[in-house]
């Protein structure tokens, strides 16, 4: 399990991923709830926007985050022979 | 045998839930042919928990690793039903609907706190420790960070965060108990554990995964159903998630008209404005520490150990969270249609007489009963009392200020606003008492495999014997139910603020080292010990000066977010320190790369056999 070039691109990769999973995550978990007094404005079927995001839209945009994440994930292990045998 | 049930798994869950269906369907049919409804009921009770424990005896085990971690069988989709239901407590079930009604905009940072969570767990924490093939979470940090102090600090904190929050849901199980049976709360704690034991004791990991699968479908069944209904009635369309907009139009509408001085809204807090009831650093801060917390809670942790593959960890924490959303974006819309009945028919209506109040909605009265409506300040058991409270306050006509409803009200008694007969209402307590049942073996199971396996196998006796290991795990899972339901029966009130401690004490005790442990190779193991200690430190010192020692609050953050200074304080310690100190050992880092990449199967297997 020595550092070789292709375990450093693999982690490389790993970790950009991680960075881009938690940076949507922080958007949706925080950054659009700040300005819930501007979204509330824009009403969609009835839902002002803010309160939309916080009761359904940030939930939704977690669950697809996850399974995109782990698709990716995967893709990324296979693409650098590290994924499990089998 | 054990790869057929695993291959059946689909049809054997598919007939399970038909026939859930058609037992509620017969049951309903028998009360229209005038069963009473004490013998709903109990036949709710008895033939849920009937179940679970068959359950958990036909899957009774003898082996160290399925009793640990379900064998590592547990296919993603499975492990994502069991993981929802070991998630979703009696809080979440009947409490946060009427949190939400009470709260509004500001309640939903639960809803927001307890999701984002999960993608903290698929991203940074759960793939790799499954790679590293833990029974327990101290087992990684005994290996990650030198041995047995960090496997002892690890203990000693998920015993601190899951031994209350143990206690909320037997004291849970209790009052559903007590409420369909009507036995006392006592009784029903009782009564909880001894279905919680049959679950868990025989067959562990293995047994709870498959018995919270079957609680999960009968929670979500129960949790939908009503509030579907409800819906249909009102406006028409089965979809409460989407139709409630239109509900929260009307709700803000009523509140325009009412709210001025003399209406019968006046003082309310609109419903979807934000922080009414958090001001912004609360509400963001709640956020933080119930998702930092979820990553960090040990029996949500372990989980992810039952999946067959790193490969399926990852995916199974997208199912775990798609099953936690459809309970969590239907909450809303239950607190909307509670709040439009209430609006609607309730607030505004005269109290001048006797008859006047008696042509209130029924629910009022039969939930007043039960302690959980009041009105003019006194519980709204007959129209005759509340005419007295409100003559004696000089109210005549009912409004926001006088009228008030226990939190569990609005999942509990919609089955009545909407007019259905009592077995839903029967279904909605099964459900709850699934939830709790379900969550307590999963913390139960976290508490006592944490005593079993890293106090008395690696800490004691390294020698035992497969029999032996299992009859002290077995043991040591009585030891802490009785435990619990002691702690549930005795401890005052109050103490159930500590279950939303939980969070913010896991959250600072173990979720820096954690991540750091994986992700930080230059993490040691005096940082990691320095870390825990002064996370966990500074959570509890916060928490234990606001709450009891008058100290005042650092920039107002209420304590259910103690957290906010525990978090950065675990990771500083455990950063500053590992810096000052000698970097980890060669193997150390070989270890850690190890546990980077998912081939090559579990890392500690050997060890672990049989």
């Amino acid at each position: 399990m020595q550092s070789t070039p292709m375990a450093e691109e693999y982690w490389r990769r790993t970790r950009n991923l991680m960075w881009t999973t938690l940076v949507v995550w922080f958007v949706f978990g925080f950054l659009v709830h700040f300005f819930v007094g501007w979204l509330n404005e824009i009403v969609i079927f009835g839902f002002p926007l803010g309160f939309y995001m916080a009761a359904q839209g940030s939930l939704i945009v977690f669950v697809i985050l996850i399974f995109w994440f782990s698709a990716k994930q995967n893709r990324i292990d296979e693409e650098h022979g590290m994924a499990e045998e089998e | 045998m054990r790869d057929a049930f695993i291959a059946n798994l689909g049809r054997i869950y598919a007939l399970y839930t038909g026939t859930f269906l058609v037992f509620v369907v017969v049951l309903a049919v028998l009360e229209q042919m005038g069963l009473p409804p004490t013998v709903i009921g109990y036949a709710f009770v008895i033939l849920t928990i009937a179940v679970y424990a068959g359950i958990g005896i036909l899957s009774r085990t003898a082996q160290v690793s399925e009793y640990y971690v379900a064998g590592r069988r547990v296919p993603a989709l499975y492990n994502g039903m069991a993981t929802a239901a070991d998630w979703m407590s009696a809080a979440s079930f009947i409490g946060m609907a009427g949190s939400l009604y009470a709260q509004g905009y500001d309640g939903l940072a639960f809803i927001l706190g307890w999701t984002g969570g999960y993608v903290l767990v698929a991203v940074l924490i759960a793939p790799y420790l499954r790679k590293f093939g833990a029974y327990t979470v101290p087992d990684f940090l005994a290996a990650r960070y030198g041995g047995n102090l960090a496997r002892l600090i690890g203990v000693i904190i998920l015993v601190c965060c899951s031994l209350v929050y143990l206690m909320g849901q037997l004291t849970g199980t209790g009052i559903i108990a007590s409420r369909l049976l009507g036995v006392s709360v006592q009784v029903g704690i009782f009564l909880g554990l001894a279905g919680i034991l049959v679950c868990s004791m025989l067959g562990g990991m293995r047994a709870v995964t498959w018995t919270q699968v079957a609680q999960y479908i009968v929670l979500i069944i129960a949790y939908l159903l009503p509030v579907v209904i409800l819906s249909a009635q009102l406006t028409g369309v089965p979809l409460p998630q989407l139709m409630y907009g239109q509900v929260l139009q009307k709700i803000t509408a009523i509140e325009a008209a009412n709210s001025g001085a003399g209406g019968f809204l006046e003082g309310i807090k609109p419903h979807v404005t934000p922080f009414n009831v958090r001001d912004p650093l609360n509400f963001f801060a709640l956020i933080l520490c119930l998702m930092v917390g979820t990553a960090a809670l040990p029996h949500v942790i372990m989980r992810f150990f039952t999946t067959p593959s790193v490969r399926e960890a990852r995916k199974s924490v997208g199912w775990s969270l798609l099953f936690i959303f459809i309970l969590y974006f239907t909450a809303p819309a239950y607190a909307a249609f509670a709040k439009l009945e209430v609006f609607q028919n309730v607030l505004g209506r005269s109290l001048e007489d006797a008859s006047a109040i008696a042509a209130l909605p029924s629910w009022i009265f039969s939930y007043g009963q039960a302690g959980l409506v009041t009105v003019c300040g006194t519980a709204a058991t007959s129209a005759d009392a509340v005419l007295a409270a409100c003559q004696a306050k000089g109210v005549t006509v009912l409004n926001f200020a006088n009228f008030s409803i226990h939190p569990d009200t609005v999942v509990i008694a919609t089955p009545e606003i909407a007019g259905l007969p009592y077995v839903i209402a029967g279904l909605v307590a099964a459900g709850g008492l699934a939830a709790a049942l379900s969550t307590a073996d999963g913390l139960l199971l976290a508490i006592a495999n944490a005593l079993s396996h890293d106090v008395y196998y690696q800490m004691i006796d390294h020698t035992a014997s497969t029999r032996r290991r299992l009859v002290v795990a077995r043991i040591l899972l009585v030891g802490v139910a009785l435990l619990g339901a002691w702690m549930a029966i005795t401890a005052p009130a109050g103490i159930l603020i500590f279950v939303s401690w939980a969070f913010s004490l896991a959250a600072a005790g173990l979720f820096p080292v954690l991540v750091l442990g994986v992700w930080w190779k230059r993490a040691n193991t005096p940082g990691a010990l320095a870390g825990m200690i002064a996370g966990f430190g500074m959570t509890a010192f916060y928490l234990v000066g606001t709450q009891y020692m008058g100290m005042s609050p650092w920039f107002g953050v209420s304590n259910i977010s103690a957290g906010l200074f525990g978090i950065p304080v675990g990771f500083a310690v455990c950063w500053i320190v590992s810096l000052m100190t000698s970097p980890p050992s060669r193997e150390m880092q070989a270890f850690i790369e190890a546990l980077r990449v998912p081939r090559g199967g579990v890392m500690v297997a050997d060890k672990h056999a049989d």
